[in-house]
């Protein structure tokens, strides 16, 4: 059996394979963004509680292993009653987790905003909610992109993951392929390739096209 | 907790100044920054602060932009308290909704000019009369690009901060802050940061201001030239306290006290 043949006869179950992964590569980064800029800006609460929760959240999801988080959520939620879907447990685990650290990127991005950015912002009457809208996030988010190039990278990677819940992303696909064809090299290479392309080829030009335009708003390039 | 019942609800009066310190201390910690302060400023009065680096002058204009809360008495604006609320007969210290409000006829410029880096000249103008005045996009830019052009800024209008120089930019900060049509503006040495040859574009809008518009101006300067131009009355500030107060002709030329003259000489001998 030639490449090009193994190819023809499992291209189609790598692409369906590659398009679940897509699918919760997409909705484990909305999660994450979302969770992100939420538990980020908790951190900055001054209401006790409001800060409180958002430390529990990035202490437990990032010192925590993945894979843990994962099977906790599969194997451990039903106990108690609640079921969810593999799909929905694959990029909620994902989401949670990455959101974790993004939480931190978008805590330590909003610091880092210059204190007379807050101040002229106060001087001008607005309120703490425009000034942090208007004002701060949107230079927090030119601050932080740089970070989120890495982390959105490291998230899609994390995806292979669900494979181990029977979500029938890339990685499952390979497996299964792996264990009826034997053919490891060209299975587990051709699902490296795909990560790779995803990666290289789709992620890290869409972050720097997003840098480029942030920094053309910013008035710098 | 400070005993605010003394205090008045309200300035009344035939010479209410639009600014009034009454018995103003600040402190950080132990340390003492501002010791009973009590300053007058009349509408329109044109009043410029000097002193030594660590005399609180600069903590004076952030004082009044609310950007430090104050540890005893009251700041009165427009006969209005400013940190304070009255609050069933008494004064009681201003909360967040409060002070927004009565922060809004005060406007500053800084040392760093901290405009928004991701707007443009215009866009910085019109953030706060659209965002907190309510005015529309239409109005908001009228009133922006006839202040633009007032500090000589029109054509730079759809550049961002990042495009301009530092003298460019503090006018363009100008113009945002008076675009909030204040009743007071502060200004914060504003000529610190900027490379010597464009101090002048700077002193001049200032200068301006204070000839052709009733504003009320407080502002903290190192350039003595300038503040003996412009200004109706020079505090001289030291130790947290105001040391000398006088028209800028008597203080410059006759100042009675002796840390007055070692200043100025010191000044002086520097230039």
């Amino acid at each position: 059996m030639t490449y090009i043949s193994f190819l023809s006869e499992y291209g189609g179950r790598f692409l369906d394979g590659a398009l679940v992964t897509a699918e919760q590569f997409v909705c484990s980064l909305a999660l994450a963004v979302f969770l992100a800029h939420l538990a980020g800006l908790l951190l900055l609460s001054r209401t006790m509680v409001l800060k409180a929760i958002a430390v529990v959240y990035v202490e437990f999801f990032r010192g925590t292993s993945l894979l843990v988080q994962l099977f906790w959520l599969f194997y451990v939620l039903p106990l108690f009653g609640v079921t969810l879907d593999p799909f929905l447990t694959g990029f909620l685990a994902v989401g949670l987790n990455t959101g974790a650290y993004g939480a931190q990127l978008v805590h330590g991005a909003i610091k880092s905003v210059p204190r007379g950015q807050w101040e002229a912002a106060y001087a001008l009457s607005m309120s703490s909610s425009k000034r942090m809208l208007r004002i701060i996030i949107p230079q927090a988010f030119v601050i932080m992109l740089p970070a989120w190039g890495n982390l959105v990278i490291e998230l899609l990677k994390s995806t292979a993951l669900v494979a181990l819940i029977a979500v029938p992303d890339l990685m499952f696909e390979a497996k299964q392929m792996n264990s009826s064809t034997y053919l490891s090299t060209w299975t587990f290479g051709t699902a490296l390739i795909i990560y790779y392309v995803f990666a290289r080829f789709l992620i890290t030009p869409t972050m720097r096209s997003l840098e480029r335009i942030m920094a053309r708003r910013m008035g710098r390039a | 907790m400070q005993d605010l019942s003394s205090y008045p609800l309200e300035l009344t009066g035939p010479d209410v100044p639009m600014v009034r310190f009454m018995n103003v201390r600040k402190t950080y910690g132990d340390f003492v920054v501002l010791d009973d302060l009590n300053l007058d400023v009349a509408a329109g009065e044109m009043v410029t602060v000097i002193g030594p680096s660590g005399s609180g002058k600069t903590t004076v204009l952030r004082m009044l932009m609310t950007l430090e809360t104050i540890n005893g008495g009251v700041i009165y604006v427009d006969g209005k308290p400013l940190t304070h609320m009255p609050k069933n007969g008494v004064l009681v210290p201003a909360d967040a909704k409060y002070l927004r409000k009565a922060r809004s006829s005060i406007g500053m410029c800084f040392q760093h000019f901290n405009l928004f880096p991701h707007m443009t000249a215009l866009e910085n103008c019109m953030e706060g009369p659209v965002q907190v005045l309510g005015l529309s996009k239409k109005e908001a830019r009228e009133r922006a690009e006839e202040l633009l052009s007032m500090v000589g800024m029109i054509e730079k209008k759809d550049q961002h901060p990042a495009r301009l120089s530092g003298g460019q930019q503090q006018r363009v900060a100008i113009a945002r802050a008076l675009a909030m049509r204040p009743k007071v503006m502060l200004f914060d040495e504003v000529t610190s940061a900027l490379d010597p040859e464009v101090i002048g574009e700077v002193t001049n809008v200032i200068k301006d201001l204070v000839t052709k518009h009733n504003l009320t101006m407080l502002m903290v300067t190192h350039q003595m030239g300038f503040a003996r131009d412009i200004s109706d009355r020079i505090c001289f500030f030291f130790g947290g306290k105001i040391e000398e107060q006088n028209t800028p002709e008597e203080l410059f030329t006759n100042p009675q006290k002796e840390r007055t003259q070692q200043f100025l000489s010191a000044v002086k001998a520097a230039d």
